[in-house]
C-alpha cells in the first residue's frame, strides 16, 4: 500500500471553475482506482482521498492504494457449442475463442445458459501495476472532464482542455508513475509562486510532503486553508482602522481564494467626497470591478477604505506602492462614476420615458415603452385586489420603472438597473413610495436575495415579472430542459418567492390574468408553469420533502403563502414524537387504500352513491367510522378555515382508530351492490372532507 | 509614489513604446509599422487579423493607434479616449513560456514585480463581426488591467491551427502607471534631452481628442455616413463576388458555388487562373474597405443613428464582409501555397 498523489499543472484556471474541477478530477481519480481494483474501500465508508487547487494546478491524494492488481479469475464466455464442435473436432470458432482467451482448446468446457450451450475459458487475468493500470486510465480521466469553456493549444489540435497544460506530476510513494497528457510526461516535480518562488523546480519526494513543499515555494495548495487564511487576513488588516468592520461577502471571499496562491490582504483608502455618492455604486465598483471588500465603520455606514486580496507577500514599500496603485485605479473608476452619475441627471427619468420607445425589449414583443404599458395595466389589475395600495405611486413607479436603462450609468454598472433608477427618482423629487418600488423592481434575484420591501415594489415586481412570462408564453419561448435564455423560471421563481414571503392577498391565477391579460390559454399554460416552481420553491427554498409538496400541491397550489403553511404543518404532524406521527402515518397509509379502492371501484365500473345512507351501515365498525369522521369533518375545517394547520392535520390523525379498526372488520367489496356502495360512498366522504389541507394518499409511509 | 519615486525615472510615453518594441523584436519579432486605416483595435489590424490564419509562423509587434469613437469624452475624461494606442504582439505559434516571457516584458519596463501584485483574471475574447474569438485573461497589476492576453481560437468563423498568443498592452494605461498621473493627458510623451523640456500627452494628441469628439457625437453627416458605408460595402462585396471566381469559393463552400463561380470568368473558362492572378487578387484591398466600413459602423452608432433594431442588421452586413474577406484570404494563402514549386 502506498500513497499516490497526482498534480496538473495549468496556466491560470478560471476562479470561477476551480471549485467545480477539483471536485471532478477528485472524484475521477477515487473512481478510477477503485474500478480498478487498486483501493478497497471500506464497505459503507469512501475512499480516503485529498483534492488541492490553485489557479495553476489541480491535485488529487489518495492513500491506502495497492502496488499491483490482484490477479483475478475470469469467465468468459464464448462461441455455442453447436458451432464450435462438430462432431466432438473443435471448429475454428473454438480455436480462435481459445486463442483469444488466450488457453488451449482442451481447457474450454461447455456451460448451459439461458439460451442454450456456451463454450466458456476460465481465465486468470495477472493483476497489472497500479503504475500501468493509472498511466493508461488516469489520461481519459483527464480528456473527459468538464469544463465550461475550453481551448487548443498545441499543433494539429490533439486536445481540448481549459488552459494550456504545464505540467503533470505523479506519485505512488516515492516512485514516478508515468503519466502523459496534452504533451507532457509526470514527473516528481511542481512549480511555486510566479514571482516569491520563480521558474525553480520543486521536487515531491514523497506524496505527504506536497502541501509542505509548496508552502515553502509560497503556494497554499489547500482550499479551504487559503480561505481560511485570507478570512483572518481580513479580519487582522481591518484592525487597522478603528472600529471598522469589513462587509461579509462569501461569494467574494470564493473568488479572491480561488485568484491567489499566497494571498494576503491590503487595507486602502479613497477621498472621503466620493462617499456623496451612493453606497450602492460605491460597493459596485468595489466589489464587482476590483475585488474589493468593502469597508464599514460601527454604525454600519460605509467607510472611506477598501480592502484587497493580493497574490503576493511584500514588505512595507511595495505594500506602500500596491496600496498607491489600487487606490489610483479605484479614484478613476469613482470619477467616471461621478461623471455618469451627474451626466444622467441632466435628463430626469420623466423625460427619458420616450427614449424607452428606442429601446427593443424583445423584437416580437416591442419597445420597452410598450413594456411599459403593459407592466402599467398589470401593476393596475394586482393593485385593485389589494387593500391599502398607494395605487398612483405603483403607477409612477410602473411609468419609470425601465427609463434607467437609458442612462449611461446603467450602461456602465449593468448589475444597477433598477437600483440607479430608484435613486434617480429620489433625486429628482419622485414620491418615497414610487422610488422604493422602482429601486426594488429586480428583487429576488436569486434564491437568497431579499423580496421587495413594500406592497407597491412587490406589485411592480410581479407585474413585471409576469408580463414577461406572458409574453414569452404568447410566442411560445418556453423555457425547455436546460434551455431558459430569458431567465423565465427566475422570474416565476421570484413571483413566487414574493407571495410565499410578503403578505400580499394575491393567488397565482391572478398573476397569471394580470400577465396575460384574459387570454384563458395562455392563463393555462402559465399556471403549469407556475405549479412548478411552486413545487421547487417548497422543495428548493423550504426544505419540504418530495411527497409532503406533492400531497400539500393536489389540494391547490394558487395561494402560495397557503401552500407554505399546508407543507410546514404536514411537516411538523409527521415528524411529531410520540404516537402522533405515528397515527398520521398509519391515516395517511388507510386513506392511499381508501383511494386505491375507490380507484378499482371506478375501474370496474362500480357507481360510488354522492351521500352516505346511514341505514345501510351494518358493521359497528363502519358506524364508527362515518361518526368520528363526521364529528372530526366540522372540527377540521373549523381548524383549516383559522388557518389552523397543524391542529387540522392532528385531528385527522385522530381518525386512525375508527380506520384501522374499519379496515380489520369491514370488506368494502361485497357482493351486495348497496352495502358496497355504500361503503364507497364513506370512504369517497372520509377522503374528500379530510383532503383539503393535503392529499394524505401522496405521502409515503414505510412499509 | 515616494517608494519607486527614488528610484530610476519612469520611461517616458515614447520609450516605453520603444522598450517594448526592443523586446519583443529581440525575441524575434518582425517590428510592423500601425496600420494606416483607421481600427477599433489592434486586432484588426490585417497584421493580425489575416495573419492569424492558415499555418505559417508569424511572429510580430506593432503599435497601433485604435479608433473608438463612442468612446471619446471631448477630452475631458482624464481616464478615456477617443484613440488609444495598443501594442500588439501577435506569436503564432505561441511559446511555451509565453507567459513567462510577458512577465519579463513587464520587468523590461521597470516594473519589478517583487513589489507589485499581478493577476491573470479570466477575460475571454470576442469579436462577432470578425467570426473571432479567443480564450486568455486580462493582466491585472495592482488592480489596473494593463494586458489583454488571449489565445485566439477561430478567426473568420474558421478554426484555427496551429493557435496564435495575442498580448495587447494598453500603452497610455501602462504609461500612466508607470509616471503614477491621474491623467492621461499629463503623461510624459517625450523629454527633449538639451532643455528638459518634457511633451506630454495632451500637447500631442488633446486637440484631436476634443475635435474628433465632436465630430463623431456632433458633426458627422449621418446621411453621408450612411452613405459611405454603403459605397464601401458594395465595393467590398463586389470584389468579394469576384473573388470567389478567381480562387474557388473558399474553405467549406464547394459544389453549387464553385458552378456559379464558374461563370464569372470572362475568359479561360475550363483552366484554372494563372498563379499570378491569384496572387495578385486584392484580397488586403477588400479588406480595407471591410475595415472602412466597420469603422463608418462606429462613428453611426456613436452618432446615435443605428436604433437597436438596426443594429443587429447592420452588424451583420459588416460580418458578411470581413468573414468574407478571411475566407478569401485563407482560401488564397492556400491556392498560392499549392501552386508553390516544390522545394
Amino acid at each position: 500500500m502506498a500513497e499516490f498523489l497526482f498534480e496538473i499543472g495549468l496556466e491560470e484556471v478560471p476562479a470561477r471553475m476551480i471549485a467545480g474541477a477539483e471536485a471532478e478530477l477528485r472524484r475521477r481519480v477515487v473512481a478510477m482506482l477503485e474500478r480498478e481494483r487498486l483501493v478497497e474501500a471500506e464497505p459503507g465508508a469512501e475512499t480516503a482521498a485529498e483534492s488541492f487547487a490553485t489557479p495553476r494546478r489541480l491535485a488529487v491524494r489518495v492513500r491506502g492504494v495497492r502496488e499491483r492488481q490482484e490477479d483475478a479469475a475470469e469467465e468468459l464466455l464464448g462461441p455455442s457449442a453447436k458451432i464450435a464442435f462438430k462432431d466432438g473436432v473443435a471448429t475454428p470458432a473454438a480455436v480462435a475463442f481459445a486463442k483469444k482467451a488466450g488457453v488451449v482448446v482442451e481447457a474450454l468446457t461447455v456451460v448451459t445458459t439461458a439460451k442454450g450451450e456456451y463454450l466458456q475459458a476460465k481465465v486468470v487475468r495477472a493483476g497489472k501495476t497500479a503504475a500501468e493500470v493509472i498511466a493508461a486510465e488516469l489520461p481519459k480521466e483527464l480528456a473527459g472532464m468538464y469544463w465550461a469553456k475550453t481551448m487548443t493549444w498545441r499543433a494539429g489540435k490533439p486536445e481540448r482542455f481549459v488552459r494550456p497544460v504545464r505540467w503533470l506530476l505523479a506519485l505512488l510513494g516515492d516512485a514516478v508513475v508515468p503519466v502523459s497528457f496534452a504533451g507532457k510526461a509526470s514527473g516528481n516535480i511542481t512549480y511555486g509562486h510566479r514571482v516569491l518562488h520563480g521558474e525553480a523546480p520543486v521536487v515531491i519526494e514523497r506524496p505527504h510532503a506536497y502541501e509542505t513543499e509548496l508552502e515553502k515555494a509560497f503556494v497554499v495548495a489547500d482550499v479551504e486553508v487559503r480561505r481560511e487564511r485570507i478570512r483572518k487576513a481580513l479580519d487582522r488588516v481591518c484592525r487597522g482602522v478603528e472600529g471598522a468592520r469589513w462587509r461579509e461577502d462569501a461569494e467574494l471571499v470564493e473568488t479572491v481564494t480561488q485568484l491567489t496562491e499566497w494571498p494576503t490582504v491590503l487595507l486602502g483608502g479613497f477621498e472621503p467626497e466620493y462617499l456623496t455618492l451612493p453606497e450602492e455604486v460605491l460597493v459596485t465598483v468595489m466589489r464587482d470591478h476590483q475585488k474589493y471588500f468593502a469597508v464599514e465603520d460601527a454604525a454600519g455606514t460605509l467607510a472611506p477604505h477598501f480592502l484587497t486580496v493580493l497574490n503576493t507577500e511584500v514588505n512595507a514599500a511595495g505594500e506602500a506602492v500596491i496600496r498607491h496603485g489600487n487606490e489610483r485605479v479605484l479614484r478613476a473608476r469613482f470619477n467616471d462614476a461621478r461623471f455618469f452619475w451627474e451626466f444622467d441627471q441632466r435628463v430626469p427619468l420623466e423625460e427619458r420615458t420616450k427614449l424607452l420607445e428606442t429601446v427593443t425589449f424583445q423584437k416580437d414583443l416591442g419597445s420597452y415603452a410598450a413594456k411599459t404599458e403593459r407592466m402599467r395595466r398589470a401593476a393596475a389589475a394586482l393593485a385593485r385586489r389589494v387593500p391599502g395600495v398607494d395605487a398612483p405611486a405603483l403607477d409612477t413607479a410602473a411609468r419609470l420603472a425601465k427609463t434607467d436603462l437609458t442612462a449611461e450609468l446603467v450602461k456602465e454598472f449593468t448589475e444597477l438597473q433598477g437600483v440607479v433608477g430608484g435613486l434617480y427618482a429620489r433625486a429628482q423629487g419622485v414620491s418615497e413610495t414610487a422610488c422604493a418600488a422602482i429601486y426594488d423592481q429586480y428583487r429576488p434575484v436569486g434564491m437568497e436575495d431579499s423580496v421587495p420591501r413594500t406592497a407597491e415594489g412587490s406589485l411592480l415586481a410581479i407585474a413585471d415579472k409576469a408580463d414577461t412570462i406572458a409574453g414569452m408564453f404568447g410566442l411560445g419561448m418556453e423555457p425547455t430542459g436546460s434551455k431558459d435564455p430569458f431567465a423565465l423560471r427566475r422570474a416565476a421563481n421570484g413571483i413566487v418567492t414574493i407571495l410565499a414571503q410578503g403578505s400580499l392577498p394575491l393567488t397565482l391565477v391572478e398573476v397569471a390574468e394580470a400577465g396575460a391579460e384574459g387570454k384563458t390559454e395562455l392563463i393555462g399554460r402559465m399556471l403549469g408553469f407556475f405549479r412548478e416552481r411552486v413545487e421547487f420553491y417548497l422543495r428548493e427554498a423550504k426544505g419540504q420533502a418530495y411527497d409532503v409538496v406533492a400531497a400539500v400541491l393536489a389540494a391547490g397550489f394558487e395561494d402560495v403563502r397557503d401552500a407554505v403553511a399546508r407543507a410546514e404543518a404536514v411537516t411538523a404532524v409527521r415528524v411529531a414524537s410520540g404516537s402522533g406521527g405515528d397515527d398520521f402515518a398509519a391515516v395517511s397509509a388507510a386513506f392511499k387504500r381508501m383511494k386505491n379502492i375507490l380507484a378499482q371501484a371506478r375501474e370496474k365500473g362500480i357507481e360510488v352513491p354522492g351521500r352516505v345512507d346511514e341505514a345501510l351501515l351494518l358493521e359497528p365498525e363502519e358506524t364508527a367510522l362515518a361518526e368520528r369522521a363526521g364529528d372530526l369533518a366540522g372540527q377540521v375545517d373549523a381548524l383549516r378555515a383559522a388557518g389552523e394547520y397543524e391542529g387540522a392535520l392532528r385531528a385527522i390523525a385522530g381518525l386512525r382508530p375508527q380506520v384501522d379498526a374499519f379496515f380489520d372488520a369491514v370488506m368494502v367489496m361485497v357482493p351486495e351492490p348497496q352495502v358496497r356502495g355504500n361503503r364507497l360512498a364513506l370512504l369517497a366522504r372520509v377522503l374528500g372532507d379530510f383532503s383539503r389541507i393535503a392529499d394524505f394518499s401522496e405521502i409515503v409511509t414505510a412499509g | 509614489m515616494e517608494a519607486s519615486g527614488t528610484k530610476k525615472k519612469a520611461l517616458t510615453f515614447q520609450e516605453l513604446l520603444f522598450t517594448l518594441q526592443r523586446f519583443w523584436a529581440e525575441r524575434g519579432c518582425v517590428l510592423q509599422q500601425p496600420y494606416d486605416v483607421e481600427v477599433g483595435a489592434g486586432t484588426m489590424s490585417p497584421d493580425t487579423f489575416l495573419r492569424v490564419l492558415g499555418p505559417k509562423p508569424v511572429r510580430i509587434a506593432y503599435a497601433q493607434p485604435s479608433r473608438r469613437p463612442a468612446d471619446g469624452r471631448y477630452g475631458e475624461n482624464p481616464n478615456r479616449l477617443f484613440r488609444h494606442t495598443q501594442l500588439q504582439v501577435i506569436l503564432k505559434p505561441p511559446p511555451e513560456r509565453v507567459q513567462e516571457i510577458y512577465l519579463e516584458s513587464l520587468e523590461a519596463i521597470g516594473i519589478d514585480l517583487r513589489e507589485h501584485d499581478i493577476k491573470f483574471e479570466e477575460d475571454n475574447w470576442e469579436w462577432p463581426v470578425g467570426g473571432a474569438w479567443g480564450v486568455g485573461w486580462q493582466v491585472m497589476l495592482d488592480g489596473l488591467e494593463i494586458t489583454q492576453f488571449t489565445y485566439f481560437q477561430q478567426c473568420g468563423g474558421m478554426d484555427l491551427d496551429p493557435i496564435c498568443g495575442e498580448i495587447t498592452y494598453g500603452l497610455e494605461r501602462i504609461a500612466g502607471f508607470l509616471q503614477d498621473v491621474d491623467s492621461i493627458y499629463d503623461i510624459v510623451w517625450a523629454v527633449e534631452p538639451d532643455t528638459g523640456r518634457e511633451v506630454t500627452y495632451g500637447a500631442m494628441r488633446l486637440p484631436e481628442e476634443e475635435q474628433f469628439s465632436a465630430y463623431s457625437f456632433d458633426y458627422a453627416d449621418v446621411e453621408k455616413l450612411w452613405e459611405h458605408l454603403r459605397l464601401y460595402e458594395a465595393e467590398c462585396l463586389q470584389l468579394l463576388e469576384r473573388g470567389k471566381a478567381v480562387l474557388g469559393p473558399g474553405p467549406g463552400g464547394r459544389g453549387r458555388e464553385a458552378d456559379s463561380s464558374a461563370t464569372l470568368r470572362n475568359d479561360n473558362q475550363d483552366k484554372k487562373p494563372d498563379v499570378l492572378t491569384v496572387k495578385r487578387f486584392p484580397v488586403l484591398g477588400a479588406y480595407e474597405l471591410a475595415l472602412k466600413c466597420s469603422h463608418l459602423f462606429n462613428l453611426l452608432d456613436a452618432r446615435g443613428a443605428i436604433s437597436v433594431t438596426e443594429r443587429v442588421g447592420v452588424m451583420a452586413r459588416i460580418r458578411t464582409l470581413v468573414v468574407g474577406v478571411a475566407k478569401l484570404y485563407a482560401g488564397q494563402g492556400a491556392a498560392v501555397e499549392a501552386a508553390a514549386p516544390r522545394a
